[in-house]
């Protein structure tokens, strides 16, 4: 059975599991290690994969000579494009990128071929073992100059250039402010690399069990390579080590299944921590140009932007970026005219796709400088600039959407701005290990000075532009025991705890299982990304367990020979009360079905103009930071960020909590430390001992101001998603500070101690 | 592969001289990293860390006597700590706990990177490092030993046992101060961008500083510390801030700093600068830190 679900008045009546701190069914066996991660996974006569990558850039492919790999025994297959049996190619939006490099390699870790052996150390031999001339080509690395620059790919070199023209962007301000920005590239930094496993079947599909965040996207991307009917490829989600984003390509996916379908044997990959610095998408290097124009009282008038993205050498999610990153880069404010032309382009740099924040990140380290700016300018302080411009619920964002639903950034403002702010460091003397530097004792305390600094951002939750965006829940009743069956996959985020808190709150059992998240046996429930998950599936989750309690009432009618039952927490029971059934007793050993997909409301592209109701909800959230910068070296610690954060509704509170706590984590990196960097198109830190993420020591205690609970229109629950909002704000918070506390103009992030050191010292 | 666990020194010794090419494995937290991204593929490991006769520290003959085996968690330990500060601030600043653990002064001696951070102090304590062979021994200052980054005078079959110090600079404050700063890009267990070891010498009435980071191997910054020691005020440990900054100065200008994607050569230098002035304003100022 199945349906569309439409709006339904919620069963539930008084709520015992929701909004509690229910435990994580993956909670302990994560904590004690004994959670099977992707990487754990092992099959009987299982061989190992692996890929040979591109050395270069850019350059042309003269020829590949795969026999030495041949001639170290072990090696089961050694495959090149031309064993790719279906369409070479493959990509989120736009199918741009080989499965395997033919002609030219664009990118540095650019998979050319891929080889299955006996042994780990066998497999990377024999991929050693292949020759292929290069003739190197110069790298297009410059994304400005990319624009115009002949095309490095058949698609040209621009992913997407869009324009969002509102109200009349020639009216002039009083005061004017400008700047231009840049972020670095970030990477996700996930624990578990890539890693899965395919087993060839007997029908001449194949089950692959891997590690990502959107099991159907996948299934379509690889069958499509390997040539198969969609119901040939079966995917299993593995434990996940965390995505952020960067699960959302195709990494090794179709290599491991064209290995498989070669050697007719298990393969398994894992990629080392150096290989999955190539092996998946980063955020999206930005450089920002924006122009505010405001009246005497601080009021926006017109804001212009031009952004430009580096997308790395092919498309990802690019396209879908750059219109997050231009339909929000006025930021959460009322902006009557605006003139933002945004691009995404294509560069010989490495692939650039999702991370947590999708183009908002960028986007608000430019806008909420320039309110900074602005504020100065205007003579005000920097949060009544922020709250005298804020949105709130029916006005109208640059793309003339009006905002419908919860819009409480006033609020989230005053919370988060009225936090007591932190004491002075405790320290015991100098180089204490609280003050800048840290372990490393270098601080002088007369040499430290503290900033506070201010942000605020948003952005949408869930798909956009008319994307179809859905997913699809089955509850099933069987003797009192619940079985949900969604293809949601969890990648950290808790949707396993949220999955059954709904259908105990929904149903009144405390019998809930959830079964493995697969593409055989239910629909998409589309991607873990874009704060989603909460509102998407849990939302499809509820609806399955409102109609199976729908079901379960009729049946218990029938069975029990009553009209006029209902389900409340847990028993049917009958209007005038004269009955009272546990639910498992009043349907007896009737086994009850549901499977519904859940759409949000629809969603419509932008028109030529950027105007459109392109986006379904928003999320607003505000940070405070408060840093200790030793202004000779540069060295920052980041002591406490504050936030507040419009989450509609809290299911769970320590998962707001982790996320908050996470995101934040995420944006203090991107703020002072989070970089990969790059040298003409090479990565030259592709480790953790060089790519660096905060420790303990750099964690800033989050003290959350508060959670601001309106509930959003339409949404399950009232809940919005709460993955991506502390990683918006958070960096330009950061970066905020530690302008307050030295005086420098910081237009870029991350921030390194030589752009404050050596700009001090002149 | 063969891989022995040795019992003994000895052991160790003849293994080193019947299998030419053994590599000689301790804690592994820089071996194993290497092994790992396919650098380094040993044919013969022979296993030095349970050796007693290369753990811990001694007093000997006038001279303080650091195991190869030292580890760094050791080093943060009193007594030890109390009398090498600058050592004991330095094995603080290395990795996580779980590498203090593992990590040893014989390891960072022989891998011999330039930000190997127990190496400055070293230096600024003239350490004289013991290597022995199978019936034989050699002596040699840390400085020759360390012939340049990852590169040592370390020749197949030797092994190091232990370093030794002047038991005079390892009398603790306040006849000895010692100081150790590092600057990296992040709080803790971040790989040094450049570091300053500093002992001053009371009683000896001698300035010794050393920098990490900051050139191929460590850099004695000999003409900081002349102008140091000619112009303190040794009785009232005082000195002109004009002096202090001086003494930065010279420093910096010691360094041999490089660019690459960890920081820049400018950031190095300035970075010395600075620090060299505070280690030397701490070091008459207080005792230094303690465990
Ligand atoms: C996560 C992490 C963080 C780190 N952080 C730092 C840091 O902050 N600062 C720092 O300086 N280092 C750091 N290191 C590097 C490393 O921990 C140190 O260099 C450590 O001292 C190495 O000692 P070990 O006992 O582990 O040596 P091993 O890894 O066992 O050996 C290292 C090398 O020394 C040789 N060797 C070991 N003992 C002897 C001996 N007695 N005689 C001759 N040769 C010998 C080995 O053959 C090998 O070539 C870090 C490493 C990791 C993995």
């Amino acid at each position: 059975m199945s349906g569309t679900a439409t709006m339904t008045p919620p069963v539930v009546r008084r709520e015992r599991v929701l909004g509690r701190d229910v435990s994580r069914p993956d909670g302990v066996p994560k904590v004690r290690g004994e959670f099977a991660f992707s990487s754990d996974l092992w099959a009987e006569g299982m061989l190992w994969g692996r890929i040979l990558r591109s050395p270069h850039p850019s350059a042309r492919i003269r020829s590949i000579d795969p026999s030495g790999a041949w001639r170290v025994p072990g090696v089961r297959a050694v495959l090149l494009a031309e064993d790719v049996p279906g369409q070479p190619t493959y990509g989120l939006e736009h199918a741009d990128q080989p499965v395997f490099a033919s002609q030219v390699v664009r990118h540095v870790g650019e998979p050319v071929a891929a080889v299955a052996a006996d042994h780990p150390e066998t497999a990377r031999l024999a991929a050693s073992a292949i020759r292929v001339d290069y003739e190197v080509l110069e790298p297009l690395v410059d994304p400005e100059a990319a624009i115009l620059a002949p095309p490095i790919h058949p698609d040209g070199n621009v992913f997407r250039h869009l324009t969002i023209r509102h109200g009349d962007p020639s009216r002039r301000g009083e005061v004017s402010v400008e700047g231009t920005y840049e972020v670095g590239m970030q990477d996700q930094a996930f624990m578990g690399p890539e890693s899965g496993l395919a087993i060839p079947g007997e029908d001449g599909g194949v089950d692959l069990y891997v590690s990502t965040q959107w099991l159907h996207v996948d299934r379509s991307q690889v069958a499509a390579c390997l040539g198969l009917p969609e119901e040939k490829v079966r995917l299993h989600l593995a434990g996940v080590g965390g995505a952020f984003g960067a699960r959302e390509d195709v990494s090794l996916q179709v290599h491991i299944c064209l290995l498989a379908l070669a050697t007719r044997r298990p393969v398994k990959i894992v990629y080392s921590r150096e290989e999955s610095f190539f092996g998946h998408v980063h955020r999206h290097p930005a450089r920002l140009w924006l122009r505010h124009q405001a009246d005497r009282e601080g009021r926006l008038v017109t804001v212009e932007a031009k952004v430009v993205l580096d997308g790395g050498a092919y498309a990802s999610s690019s396209t879908a970026v750059i219109s997050n990153a231009s339909c929000f880069v006025t930021g959460p404010y009322v902006v009557p005219n605006a003139l933002v032309e945004g691009w995404a382009v294509r560069t010989n740099n490495p692939p650039c796709g999702a991370m947590r924040g999708f183009g908002a990140v960028q986007a608000c380290f430019g806008y909420e400088a320039q309110m900074d700016k602005l504020a100065a300018a205007v003579g005000l302080d920097p949060v009544e600039m922020r709250l005298r411009n804020a949105l709130a619920h029916g006005d109208q964002l640059i793309t003339g959407q009006v905002l419908r639903g919860a819009a409480p950034v006033a609020e989230v403002i005053r919370a988060c701005a009225a936090t007591p702010l932190p004491g002075p460091p405790v320290t015991d003397g100098p180089g204490s290990m609280a003050l800048p530097g840290g372990a490393g004792r270098t601080a002088q305390p007369g040499r430290v000075r503290r900033g506070v600094g201010f942000a605020v951002g948003y952005k949408n939750l869930m798909y956009s532009e008319g994307f179809d965006d859905y997913s699809t829940a089955r509850c099933r009743l069987e003797r009192g025991l619940v079985t949900i069956t969604c293809a949601a996959a969890e990648v950290g985020q808790g949707f396993v705890t949220l999955a059954h808190q709904i259908a105990r709150e929904v149903l009144g059992v405390d019998q809930v299982v959830l079964a493995p998240a697969e593409t055989s046996s239910i629909g998409s429930a589309g991607s873990t990304s874009a704060s989603r998950q909460t509102w998407m599936s849990g939302g499809a989750v509820a609806e399955a367990c409102r109609a199976v309690a729908r079901k379960a009432v009729e049946v218990a009618a029938r069975r029990l020979g009553h009209p006029g039952l209902e389900l409340v927490e847990g028993e049917v029971v009958a209007e005038g009360g004269g009955l009272r059934v546990p639910l498992a007793e009043a349907v007896g050993d009737e086994v009850i079905e549901e499977t519904v997909t859940y759409r949000h409301p629809g969603t419509s592209p932008l028109d030529p103009d950027g105007q459109g109701d392109a986006h379904v909800s928003f999320a607003f959230a505000a940070h405070r930071a408060v840093v200790d910068v030793d202004l000779d070296l540069g060295l920052v610690r980041v002591v406490e960020v504050a936030t507040a954060q419009d989450v509609g509704r809290v299911l769970h509170p320590l998962q707001v909590t982790g996320q908050i706590e996470g995101g934040i984590a995420q944006g203090v990196g991107l703020a002072v430390m989070e970089e990969i960097v790059l040298e003409e198109g090479r990565v030259k830190n592709p480790s953790f001992t060089d790519y660096l993420i905060p420790t303990a020591l750099d964690m800033p205690e989050v003290r959350i101001g508060g959670l601001i609970e309106e509930p959003e229109p339409g949404a399950p629950f009232g809940a919005k998603g709460v993955g991506e909002p502390p990683t918006i704000s958070s960096t330009p918070a950061v970066v905020a500070a530690i302008r307050a506390a030295t005086g420098l103009e910081l237009s870029r992030v991350p921030v390194r101690p030589q752009d404050i050191a050596l700009a001090a010292v002149g | 592969m063969t891989v022995t666990v040795a019992a003994s020194l000895d052991e160790v010794l003849e293994v080193l001289e019947a299998r030419p090419g053994a590599e000689i494995l301790a804690g592994g937290t820089d071996f194993m990293v290497e092994v790992n991204f396919g650098h380094r593929r040993p044919r013969s490991v022979v296993c030095v860390s349970r050796l007693p006769e290369l753990r811990g520290w001694r007093e000997e003959g006038g001279e303080l006597v650091l195991g190869a085996g030292l580890t760094y968690t050791e080093m943060m330990l009193p007594p030890l700590a109390e009398r090498l500060p600058a050592l004991a601030q330095a094995a603080r600043t290395v990795g996580s706990p779980q590498i203090r653990n593992a990590g040893t002064l014989g390891g960072n001696l022989a891998t011999a990177s330039p930000a190997g951070d127990t190496l400055p102090v070293l230096a600024a304590l003239d350490a004289v490092v013991v290597l022995r062979r199978w019936g034989g021994e050699r002596r040699m200052p840390v400085g020759e030993f360390l012939v340049g980054p990852k590169r040592t005078a370390l020749l197949p079959g030797e092994v190091v046992t232990e370093a030794r110090v002047p038991v005079g600079l390892a009398s603790g404050p306040p006849a000895v101060c010692q100081e150790f700063l590092k600057v990296g890009t992040r709080n803790a267990m971040v790989i040094a961008v450049a570091s300053v070891a500093l002992v001053v010498d009371w009683v000896g009435r001698r300035v010794r500083c050393a920098l990490g980071s900051a050139g191929p191997a460590p850099i004695r910054a000999r003409e900081a510390e002349a102008r140091a020691e000619s112009s303190m005020d040794w009785e009232g440990r005082r000195l002109a801030a004009a002096d202090l900054d001086a003494f930065g100065h010279l420093a910096g200008e010691a360094a041999r700093p490089i660019d690459d994607h960890r920081s820049t050569a400018s950031y190095r230098r300035h970075a010395v600068t600075v620090c060299a002035r505070r280690a030397l304003e701490r070091a008459m100022a207080g005792p230094g830190w303690t465990a």
